[in-house]
């Protein structure tokens, strides 16, 4: 179908843009890569009276290291992460991760920051926001505010954003060389929306031992949700693989799953087992 | 409902037409500019037969508002031939290895392939297959695009075994 009608504005500054939400509130929305917006619009499903388009405000558009962080901006494509946006662990994480992310037609238009304010259950950067422990901070007219993940997302493409709010910027921890990054995930054909994923990072000790240790899933509750038994169960010992087995049964108990038709709750479990058992071998094979 | 004028540079000639804020890129092509070799299929997302080149970029024509790609530069399939009628390497590829039965998604097959091959790394199968998968072909040609993108590598020095 064709998109309802709606009022166009492309702000200049960010200023701009937060004066629009103030005016705007409920009724407005904001424009960024559109690549979950528009087919939403499509279907009808959206009808924002007013699209306030981001595209044009150049302060939104960074990705950068900055304080043992990675500070990503709200124009920040898909794309950029194909190749590793900064050395070590958390730059190999996002690159492992972008490819699984649709399609390249899609990853050149959607936006990081996009993805964490929609908030898609299967989305590999919000999998990978609530692993990493991402900071989001968010603008309104005159107030800034930083949410940290645990405390994001709330349920099915809703979180912690307020109508006349902007996310103007993410950040990640920038992972020191002594963390092991994992990701896997399943989905029937490429491209589609995963049925389960697993976002895992490990901390070794100079001993071999696991000091931190961090687990997501994705695509199996209404928000990626952390496995902390099955991450608490792998501290003080090195991660053999026995125990990153036994680790990965846990993962597979301590939650409810999304429930379909073509995707049973056992077999939502049964992927979560394997999805973490492949990321943690695989943060670990190299 | 208001219409805003616009300028889109589509194969190098520009268009200056006039655009409601919720008319797509897409639409804008075929209706306004009179170039109706992009097609829509799901109009949504889905099927990449809209694809299209914005500024270098391979992009989904029914995911963007025209009005978002006001004095920009758009590459689509009419362009890809000379003049004179004279397929390009890559669409002499398809015609050769038969690339397309129906020949709904071949343009959008022919722009994500142009995308591909115009990118700085080479192509192996792996990457061949990854960025095809954007694209649905409702006759299930697939080993044909796949063959004749391949060619079409092959044929401009692109293409590399996988390592």
């Amino acid at each position: 179908m064709k998109c309802p009608p709606f009022d166009y504005h492309a702000p200049r500054s960010q200023a701009e843009a937060l004066a629009l939400l103030a005016r705007h509130g409920e009724e407005g929305k904001i424009l960024a890569g559109g690549q979950s917006l528009v087919p939403t619009m499509a279907f009808r499903l959206s009808r924002p009276a007013s699209l306030i388009d981001i595209n044009r405000i150049a302060e939104l558009d960074h990705c950068r290291a900055e304080g043992g962080r990675l500070r990503i901006g709200a124009l920040t494509r898909h794309a950029r992460f194909e190749r590793p946006v900064a050395p070590g662990p958390t730059g190999a994480l996002l690159a492992r991760a972008a490819e699984h992310i649709a399609h390249a037609p899609i990853r050149t238009r959607g936006t990081f920051c996009g993805s964490l304010a929609h908030a898609d259950p299967a989305s590999e950067w919000c999998c990978i926001a609530l692993a990493l422990g991402a900071e989001m901070r968010v603008l309104r007219e005159g107030g800034e505010r930083l949410v940290p993940a645990a405390d994001w997302f709330q349920s099915v493409f809703t979180t912690a954003l307020a109508p006349d709010e902007l996310l103007a910027e993410v950040s990640l921890p920038l992972l020191g060389p002594d963390w092991r990054c994992g990701f896997a995930e399943f989905n029937r054909r490429a491209g589609d929306f995963a049925l389960a994923m697993a976002v895992t990072a490990l901390r070794l000790d100079p001993a071999g031992h696991v000091a931190e240790a961090r687990i997501a899933l994705g695509g199996v509750a209404g928000t990626p949700i952390l496995a902390e038994t099955a991450a608490a169960s792998l501290l003080g010992a090195p991660p053999t693989p026995e125990r990153l087995r036994a680790a990965a049964a846990l993962a597979a108990e301590g939650f409810e799953p999304t429930e379909d038709a073509q995707v049973p709750a056992d077999y939502r479990r049964d992927l979560v087992r394997a999805m973490t058992r492949r990321a943690l071998e695989g943060s670990l094979a190299a | 409902m208001t219409k805003t004028p616009i300028r889109l540079t589509v194969n190098g000639v520009p268009h200056d037409i006039a655009v409601e804020p919720r008319r797509t890129l897409a639409d804008a092509l075929r209706d306004d500019c009179g170039l109706t070799g992009t097609h829509l299929g799901c109009e949504h997302g889905v099927c990449g037969a809209c694809t299209v080149l914005l500024d270098g970029e391979v992009v989904r024509a029914c995911l963007h508002f025209a009005i978002q790609a006001d004095g920009r530069t758009i590459r689509t399939v009419e362009g890809l031939a000379t003049p004179d009628g004279t397929l390009n390497p890559l669409q002499h590829a398809f015609w050769q290895h038969h690339g397309l039965q129906c020949g709904f998604c071949t343009p959008g097959f022919l722009m994500l392939a142009t995308w591909l091959l115009e990118q700085e790394e080479p192509v192996d199968e792996a990457r061949l297959r990854h960025v095809l998968s954007s694209n649905l072909c409702r006759c299930t040609g697939y080993q044909n695009i796949l063959t004749a993108v391949r060619a079409a590598a092959q044929a401009i020095g692109k293409w590399t075994e996988a390592a």
